[in-house]
């Protein structure tokens, strides 16, 4: 069995979750990725997805984040999202919404590189709507 | 000397003043609770924010090509003040407190003759400032119709100062909020937020080089210094929440306090001018009676 270490994911609204794990898979910006304990210190960006969390007594839970970014250390891995659910919170409803803001401030942007950033948000958004909700 | 009936009116009015600020009172508790949950919930979420952007700021800290959040403009002539006050009264000296020291704040930066810019959160900073700063008022956001503070208010308001930034409209933005320290202390503070600053000594002890960067530290820092000012931003909005129901407890506190005291002076000399008034009475009668 791998090494638990302290995972944490943390919300600007609140602390979502602090759990010992032995397992953590994070959305990362450059492709998925699974974090176990001695982890190299890295620090990555997030991109709109599914955060699952092996728990050390085997339990498994699965989060949406909403970009932000992860501070991993040996000792453990925190993930400071811009706003995350459970899984289990999230309907269709509340992605919708999320992509029409998204759609709309991407409409409004001026700023060329501005505008790309969030033309790519709004397709992670959408790839991540046909990913966990089926039609 | 006000008659008896007078004397009854003041009592009723003032007993029923009571019962509004007692309920005010016990509504400003329950509130002052929950803001302050909130307030606790942020906490881990900035102070992490904090500390990794103080360990990759330490980094950065010779390269001539960081981020201008981080690093600033290379001036300070144009200074923006975002005051963040609350949207009601009735809370003692939490909102002139506030405005208090952004005027004077002020005044010091018109005095050096640098130019002011001020940025108005709530309805009650907005009032007071606009008599004074009329012109130097750029924005203005109000929270009236929010019911619960949530991250996307203070995005909203990290929106508007991070376009003008952008835009090259000021060099240095501090924002002022009344920092939480008890139900009867809240302080009125002065916080830098553009150019970012860090107060975390210990953070730059070096560990900052051995991380790997994905994308790049650049990329990073880029991302995570316009999202700490929205958090910045948050936090101060929630302390001042916070605040704003502390400060409106202790002064409904003070106000039932004070009725309860005006109550007892009225009855006291409705009883007085009670008794006169029968032992004036039956004076007549008796010397009445003596008369006949």
């Amino acid at each position: 069995m791998a090494d638990a270490f302290n995972f944490e994911l943390v919300s600007p609204e609140r602390l979502l979750l602090s759990e010992k794990v032995t397992e953590v898979v994070i959305p990362a910006t450059l492709g998925e990725m699974t974090v176990l304990g001695n982890h190299a210190l890295t620090m990555t960006t997030i991109r709109p997805g599914v955060v699952t969390v092996k728990l050390a007594s085997g339990q498994e839970s699965k989060y949406v984040v909403f970009g932000g970014f992860a501070d991993i250390l040996p000792t453990g891995c925190t993930v400071l999202a811009e706003s995350a659910l459970p899984l289990s919170d999230v309907t269709r409803e509340t992605l919708q919404a999320r992509i029409e803001a998204a759609q709309a401030d991407a409409g409004a942007a001026t700023d060329h590189e501005h505008k790309t950033k969030l033309e790519q948000y709004l397709n992670e958004l959408t790839n991540l709507n046909g990913a966990i909700l089926p039609a | 000397m006000p008659s008896l009936k007078d004397l009854k009116n003041r009592i009723a009015s003032v007993k029923a003043t009571q019962k509004i600020t007692k309920a005010m009172k016990m509504v400003a508790a329950a509130k002052l609770r929950r803001a302050q949950e909130a307030a606790e919930a942020a906490r881990p979420y900035a102070e992490r924010m904090n500390k990794v952007l103080a360990s990759l700021s330490a980094a950065n800290a010779g390269n001539a090509e960081a981020p201008l959040l981080l690093s600033g403009t290379g001036k300070d002539q144009v200074h923006l003040l975002v005051v963040a006050t609350g949207e009601r009264g009735l809370a003692g000296g939490f909102n002139s407190s506030i405005i208090r020291l952004a005027r004077e704040h002020a005044l010091k930066l018109l005095a050096q003759g640098k130019t002011v810019k001020i940025l108005t959160v709530g309805r009650k900073g907005n009032d007071i400032l606009r008599r004074t700063f009329k012109e130097n008022i750029v924005d203005y956001v109000t929270f009236r119709e929010v019911k619960q503070l949530s991250f996307a208010n203070a995005d909203d308001v990290a929106r508007r100062v991070l376009e003008l930034y952008s835009k090259g409209e000021f060099d240095v933005a501090t924002l002022f909020y009344a920092r939480f320290q008890s139900v009867i202390a809240q302080v009125a503070t002065a916080q830098q937020i553009i150019p970012a600053k860090f107060d975390d000594a210990e953070a730059a002890n070096g560990s900052a080089a051995l991380y790997e960067y994905e994308p790049s530290e650049e990329e990073i820092l880029e991302d995570l210094l316009p999202r700490n000012v929205a958090v910045q931003i948050f936090r101060a909005l929630l302390e001042n929440n916070a605040s704003f129901y502390g400060a409106q407890m202790s002064a409904m506190d003070n106000a039932t306090r004070n009725a309860g005291e005006m109550i007892n002076k009225l009855t006291l000399s409705y009883n007085r001018q009670r008794q006169a008034q029968i032992t004036k009475e039956l004076i007549e009668i008796i010397s009445g009676a003596e008369a006949l």
